[in-house]
């Protein structure tokens, strides 16, 4: 067991090293965030009309769905860094290593998580700039730590599925484009399910990052609360990547077929 | 890939020789359980590559054709990541570390970013990697494609070593034929997935009526091809990138 952990943790650890080397990176991702927090937000929140829970303002109501949205964005990337040609030689190290598949689609998604913990960061200081009253509660922060990388667990290892699938990084470039856009607007990210019409809100019903967003605006942003309850929330989260990494696992050695 | 049966001795350097798109990497691919075989089994290291895989992993080593080493991490951190993988014990791994990159000749360049390394630099890297562990027998595909002169005997002066020091068995493969005449004790002639010829390289020539010859004219001789010809356009983009990535 212990050496399992070794190994999950070796993988995350790559992944650490590599942004001490070239933290620039976390400044081009937060360029996202930023457009749609104080470009989309500020527009949208001189609407009165949205029917935020609990009248939040727009502004606050939005902002973890931003987060959601860039831990996703970088879940999805993680799936063609896998096969850009530049990493298959070291896909095939890792499969010829004693380290069990688990272990490395594990490492792989929590290596996404780290990706997404440091996204949060910039998204909370955007956040705190732009006025959104944010929850500094450590238990608080602790809950949206875990939602993003669950999160990005979710959507590191969806995407790594496709990868092995699709195999080449020009089918994966089409894939990727029509799975991200419907996920994140078939989601409570920047609307209530609330106004959405019947056919969207079952989409939304069943898209995991639906329940991230609920859990995440329950535990950001001051006043917030949950519409599925938390323990639904996690529990999806949970349940997702633990079905996505198991077929994970099962479709990696695919990617040097 | 059609048919292959054979026995490689331990502590004997391994070819299989032939041009692109001759099944030589398939075969790796299956040795190092990458891909099942359609049919038929193998042992490698005394154990079953299908039954017992995680087994046959733990006690092999791989150099693969494609660059296997992170550009974004210097050469000790690479190294430190595989020695976490494989379990080297935490009290032994600076030592084990540090004296494998001795023996490829990077300790000074330890501690640079791996993207600034020469071809040459890169693949003795990837030797280190493949040798941290002290695996039985070690894997090496393509291991001087795309390398000058100088950083190609560098490598075999390296693999020479391995067998010499740490009596690794070596499985290469190779459309160089002075490399499977330099380096091996035995080499498998392949062309079309199928073993055209097998036997030292001195055997080889001997058995064309010609003690001086190439490699080049038993091949010919044997296939009644050129080494030079065949190959997909998918493995020659690959070899090339390879090659572009080493230069």
């Amino acid at each position: 067991m212990t050496a399992f952990l070794r190994q999950c943790l070796a993988l995350a650890e790559m992944e650490l090293r590599k942004l001490r080397h070239d933290p620039t990176e976390l400044a081009t991702r937060a360029l996202q965030p930023v457009l749609w927090l104080a470009v989309f937000g500020e527009v949208l929140a001189r609407i009165r009309g949205m029917p935020t829970t609990g009248h939040m303002p727009y502004l606050d109501f939005l902002a973890p769905g931003v987060l959601a949205q860039s831990v996703l964005f970088i879940g999805i990337f993680y799936g063609i860094a896998v096969i850009w040609e530049r990493d298959l030689g070291i896909v095939h190290k890792l499969l010829v290593s004693p380290a069990p598949r688990v272990a490395l689609v594990l490492g792989k998604a929590l290596s996404g998580g780290v990706r997404g913990l440091s996204q949060g960061v910039a998204v909370y200081l955007l956040a705190w700039l732009l006025g959104v009253g944010l929850n500094w509660r450590p238990a608080a922060l602790a809950g949206v730590a875990l939602a993003i990388l669950l999160g990005a667990a979710t959507f590191s290892t969806f995407s790594l599925i496709i990868a092995c699938i699709v195999k080449t990084r020009e089918r994966f470039m089409g894939i990727g484009q029509v799975l991200t856009m419907p996920l994140f607007f078939a989601s409570n990210a920047v609307y209530p399910i609330s106004i959405m019409p019947e056919w969207l809100k079952v989409a939304a019903h069943v898209n995991p990052l639906t329940y991230e967003v609920d859990a995440m605006r329950a535990l950001m942003v001051r006043g917030g609360s949950s519409v599925f309850g938390l323990g639904l929330d996690f529990g999806v989260l949970l349940a997702a990547t633990v079905v996505l990494v198991a077929l994970a696992s099962r479709l990696y050695s695919n990617l040097v077929r | 890939m059609d048919r292959l049966d054979l026995t490689v001795q331990t502590g004997e350097v391994f070819g299989l020789l032939g041009p692109n798109g001759a099944g030589k990497t398939t075969v790796i691919k299956m040795l190092t359980t990458l891909l099942p075989p359609t049919s038929g089994h193998a042992m490698v290291a005394g154990f079953d590559i299908q039954r017992q895989p995680a087994r046959v992993r733990a006690a092999i080593g791989y150099v693969p054709q494609l660059v296997s080493v992170d550009g974004s991490l210097t050469g000790y951190e690479n190294l430190l990541i595989f020695a976490k993988l494989y379990g080297v014990p935490r009290s032994e791994r600076r030592e084990r570390i540090a004296a494998s990159l001795e023996f490829v000749g990077l300790h000074n360049a330890a501690y640079r970013m791996v993207r600034g390394y020469s071809g040459g630099m890169m693949r003795r890297l990837e030797i280190a990697l493949a040798m941290l562990h002290r695996p039985r027998v070690l894997f090496m595909d393509e291991p001087t494609v795309g390398l000058d002169p100088l950083a190609r005997q560098a490598v075999w002066e390296r693999v020479q070593s391995l067998v010499e020091e740490f009596s690794m068995t070596i499985f290469l493969t190779t459309h160089f034929m002075e490399e499977a005449d330099h380096l091996c004790d035995r080499v498998a002639i392949m062309n079309l997935g199928h073993v055209a010829a097998l036997g030292s390289p001195e055997d080889l020539k001997v058995s064309i009526g010609k003690a001086e010859a190439t490699l080049d004219e038993v091949f010919s001789r044997y296939t009644g091809h050129q080494l030079e010809t065949g190959g997909d356009f998918r493995e020659i983009s690959r070899t090339r990138r390879t090659i572009a990535r080493r230069g």
